[in-house]
């Protein structure tokens, strides 16, 4: 039995409280544990983080990017949802 | 999937590149523009982890614990490397296992440099100093490939080799202001690591076949002669400032163009190198090769483990 077995898993960190977890790369271990034994060895060797998620790669289910036109056009379109949409007349402050 | 179609892809894929936007890893790419990404990331992680050997062969016998506790974090920071690159490799379907089997075979190549022997401490200052200072110089521009996991793994890599090349200077630059003999040893190991350093930016751009297609890609920004160059001109001063001779007899300051111009590189030694006929090639393999085969029982008991550990958690829930 070799490495081939041991699934990939994605790391995430989150650098410090307050801030949420960022993905910052993958490895393989046997289990969750391990993986996050190796997260701490490999990312986070100069204070990188203070907590640590791990999730299996096969688990992580990813919109396909050749469908990114239909999935984001609808929004694309709705201008009026950013506040720049907006005339504020001149004398106005606080909005 | 029709000619006319693929024809599209590609005009649309190299108009991203040209726009700078990245490519991601289940983005549309030429089959070449991967097989290319797939040889250089491997290659650049079998670097990283070859790379390992010369330098390990001195933790034990670093002059005090300051050095020896610096040499170890620098050689985990390789290890480290080596495995955001095969992560990278792996994102575009690179096969880890079949990665190393080419590694271990003879089939993938590494960086020359590293079947270079290590002979006497002096030469943890020439690698730290001159190796990864020539490696920071290639991977510079990388941060700013086309391919997003290779520029993000490039991004972290450079982060962390600036403490390599000051720990490599700071050796040298004592070792160089010490006793005669220290002197001479730093010296000794710059006349042998000068000209594998030059070497490891390429063949000239005339010979390099790969050069033109990858720039074009955005996956290399600089040639491999300019980039050469740049450490040249770099490297000279900070060699004089500590009082050691760079070994070339035709190495002079070109005041109009502001550069130095140096001697012509022995490609033949280059090619014999690459080729697997340097003088440790044998050696880094079989260590790599051994390495694999006595860690064999820690990977099966790991695996073993971890199905005990499901096993019971399966039982607790039952
Ligand atoms: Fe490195
Ligand atoms: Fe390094």
């Amino acid at each position: 039995m070799s490495n081939a077995n041991w699934p990939l898993w994605e790391v995430f960190i989150r650098s410090k409280q307050g801030l949420s977890h960022k993905h910052v790369g993958s490895l393989r271990a046997a289990d969750a544990q391990m993986a996050v034994e190796n997260a701490r060895d490999v990312y986070t060797r100069r204070s990188e983080g203070i907590s640590i998620w791990v999730v299996q790669s096969n688990d992580v289910f990813a919109s396909d990017p050749s469908e990114a036109d239909s999935l984001y056009e609808p929004a694309d379109s709705k201008v009026y949802r950013h506040p720049t949409f907006y005339d504020v007349p001149d004398g106005i402050s606080h909005m | 999937m029709k000619e006319n179609n693929i024809e599209e892809l590609e005009r649309q894929f190299q108009e991203k590149i040209d726009n700078d936007i990245k490519i991601e890893p289940r983005d549309w790419m030429p089959d070449a523009y991967r097989d290319t990404l797939i040889r250089q990331i491997s290659q650049h992680a079998h670097s990283e982890i070859v790379g390992m050997l010369p330098e390990g062969n001195w933790i034990t016998r670093a002059p005090n614990l300051r050095r020896k506790a610096v040499l170890l974090a620098k050689v985990q920071d390789e290890a480290g490397h080596g495995l955001y690159l095969y992560s990278a490799a792996e994102t575009l379907g690179a096969d880890r296992e079949e990665t190393i089997d080419d590694l271990h075979s003879g089939k993938a190549k590494y960086s020359s440099i590293f079947n270079y022997p290590t002979l006497s401490w002096a030469d943890m200052g020439a690698i730290g100093w001159l190796v990864d200072g020539a490696a920071i110089m290639n991977q510079v521009p990388l941060c700013r490939c086309s391919y997003g996991p290779y520029a993000r793994a490039m991004v972290r890599v450079c982060k962390e080799e600036s403490f390599h090349q000051r720990q490599g200077f700071e050796i040298m630059s004592t070792l160089a202001n010490g006793t005669p003999e220290q002197k001479a040893m730093a010296q000794d190991a710059l006349n042998r690591f000068w000209w594998p350093a030059l070497m490891m930016f390429g063949p000239n751009d005339a010979e390099s076949k790969h050069t033109e297609q990858s720039m074009r890609w955005k996956i290399k920004r600089q040639t491999n002669d300019e980039l050469r160059q740049q450490f040249v001109d770099i490297t000279v001063p900070q060699a004089e400032m500590i009082g050691l001779t760079v070994p070339d007899a035709d190495l002079k300051f070109n005041t109009e163009t502001g550069h130095y111009e140096s001697g012509e590189i022995n490609w033949d030694e280059f090619w014999q190198v690459v080729k697997g006929n340097g003088p440790c090639n044998k050696d880094r393999v079989d260590a790599r090769r051994k390495a694999k085969e006595n860690g064999m029982w820690v990977r099966e008991a790991a695996a073993a483990h971890a199905e005990k550990r499901a096993n019971r958690s399966k039982e607790k829930r039952a």
